[in-house]
């Protein structure tokens, strides 16, 4: 029997909501959406958590300019919290070095993670989900029973096609789903809102492409100043799920 | 110290099968140390009593523990061997013991250096058997 199993309710038990930002496709903003979703919400007084499940190509310390920071170790892990976010990642253990895991090892890391932190009370934890409807999403849906997904996808026809894919997985699964985030827009166009719409899902709100994104990351003074961070205050603000 | 983590995962998944078992009192509990995670197992063992203290269905259990060497094999030249902390610094062994799969960052298949392996044997803590009355 694996004795990590059990433990997980228990250590995500005082958190009030858990958001995972999926999406399927690669590069589309997941990991951008959960950094500043995150800093936003910490921001805003809320008791916050981040969790970067993208082993093999974390990002969010990167976003968020987090580095030299480690752990404290009491009766299990206590994550650091740099902005006031607890912030968890595998860059504490690999550094900058690649992790070359396959799905299994993938897995068992989730799993040994989410056993041994010690989160304490949250009002929120994001995690940034990597690229790929397979193993992450699922073990995140196996693992973390209470998870909404907050799913994000781009304009284009290429993006928003497997997005819908993984939209249809979560609903026949009976997953929540928080809602969907149209990132990257570069011309006014309501076909996203419409797709989703129809799929009965919300559409909580878009983020145009912002040319001075790039040169806020690492500083989250300027991070919270760019028009991404604007818009993503705006849907904080105008979502259900995020008012408790 | 996050050897009290997984003592606690141990605990509360026995409680948990004693539970579904309808048992009244747990007599064993048989646990795997795989050498992957260098437990260390005077704390994991204290950790253990101390929780065991405060339910009484685990008063008379006998806690037997038993280590499991680590083995691997390369999924690349099907080579076989087994784990040594020779070539690990103190940093790296210490994340191998936090999260044991972080073994591929820092090591490499001795006949043909691919980090592309399988942990056949001995990664971390497992729960082989409750005996309960
Ligand atoms: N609205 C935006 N405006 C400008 N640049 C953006 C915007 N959203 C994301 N980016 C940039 O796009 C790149 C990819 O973003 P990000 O890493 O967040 O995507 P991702 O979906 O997490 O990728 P992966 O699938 O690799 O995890 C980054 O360089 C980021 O700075
Ligand atoms: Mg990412
Ligand atoms: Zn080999």
């Amino acid at each position: 029997m694996d004795p990590r199993l059990t433990i997980i309710d228990k250590r995500l038990k005082n958190i009030k909501k858990v958001i995972a930002v999926s999406g399927g496709k690669g590069g589309i903003g997941k990991s951008s959406v959960a950094s500043v979703l995150a800093l936003s919400l910490s921001k805003m007084e809320y008791k916050v958590g981040l969790l970067d499940t993208d082993f093999c190509g974390p990002s969010t310390h990167i976003l968020l300019g987090i580095k030299d920071l480690y752990p404290e170790e009491e009766k299990g892990v206590i994550p650091p919290e740099p902005y006031g976010i607890k912030f968890m990642s595998i860059i504490y253990y690999a550094g900058d070095k690649p992790s070359p895991l396959r799905g299994i090892d993938v897995s068992n890391a989730l799993i040994e993670l989410l056993a041994v932190t010690l989160w304490g009370e949250l009002d929120f934890l994001i995690i940034d989900m990597p690229p790929g409807i397979g193993d992450a999403i699922l073990d995140v849906i196996r693992l973390i029973k209470k998870t909404e997904f907050l799913v994000v996808t781009t304009q284009s026809k290429v993006a928003l096609e497997t997005v819908k894919k993984v939209l249809r997985m979560l609903k026949e699964l009976e997953i929540q789903i928080l809602g969907v985030i149209e990132n990257m827009k570069t011309r006014d166009s309501s076909y996203v809102r419409e797709e989703i719409e129809t799929m009965g899902i919300p559409f909580l709100g878009e983020i145009y492409y912002d040319p001075d994104f790039e040169d806020s990351l690492g500083d989250t003074e300027k991070l919270l100043k760019t028009e991404f961070a604007q818009s993503i205050k705006k849907i904080i603000l105008n979502t259900e799920g995020f008012r408790e | 110290m996050h050897e009290w983590a997984l003592a606690e995962a141990v605990i509360s998944t026995a409680l948990e099968a004693s539970k579904e078992k309808k048992a009244r009192e747990i007599r064993e509990l048989r646990i795997t140390m795989g050498e992957l995670q260098q437990i260390d197992i005077e704390i994991f063992e204290f950790a253990l009593n101390e929780i065991i203290k405060s339910h009484d269905i685990l008063k008379k259990t006998k806690i037997k523990i038993e280590i499991e060497n680590a083995f691997f094999r390369c999924n690349v030249c099907g080579h076989e061997w087994k784990f040594t902390k020779d070539k690990l610094s103190f940093e790296e062994s210490e994340s191998i013991h936090f999260i044991p799969e972080i073994v591929h960052t820092y090591l490499r298949c001795p006949q043909c250096s691919s980090p592309d392996f399988e942990v056949i044997k001995g990664r971390g803590v497992w729960l082989d058997s409750i005996e309960v009355r």
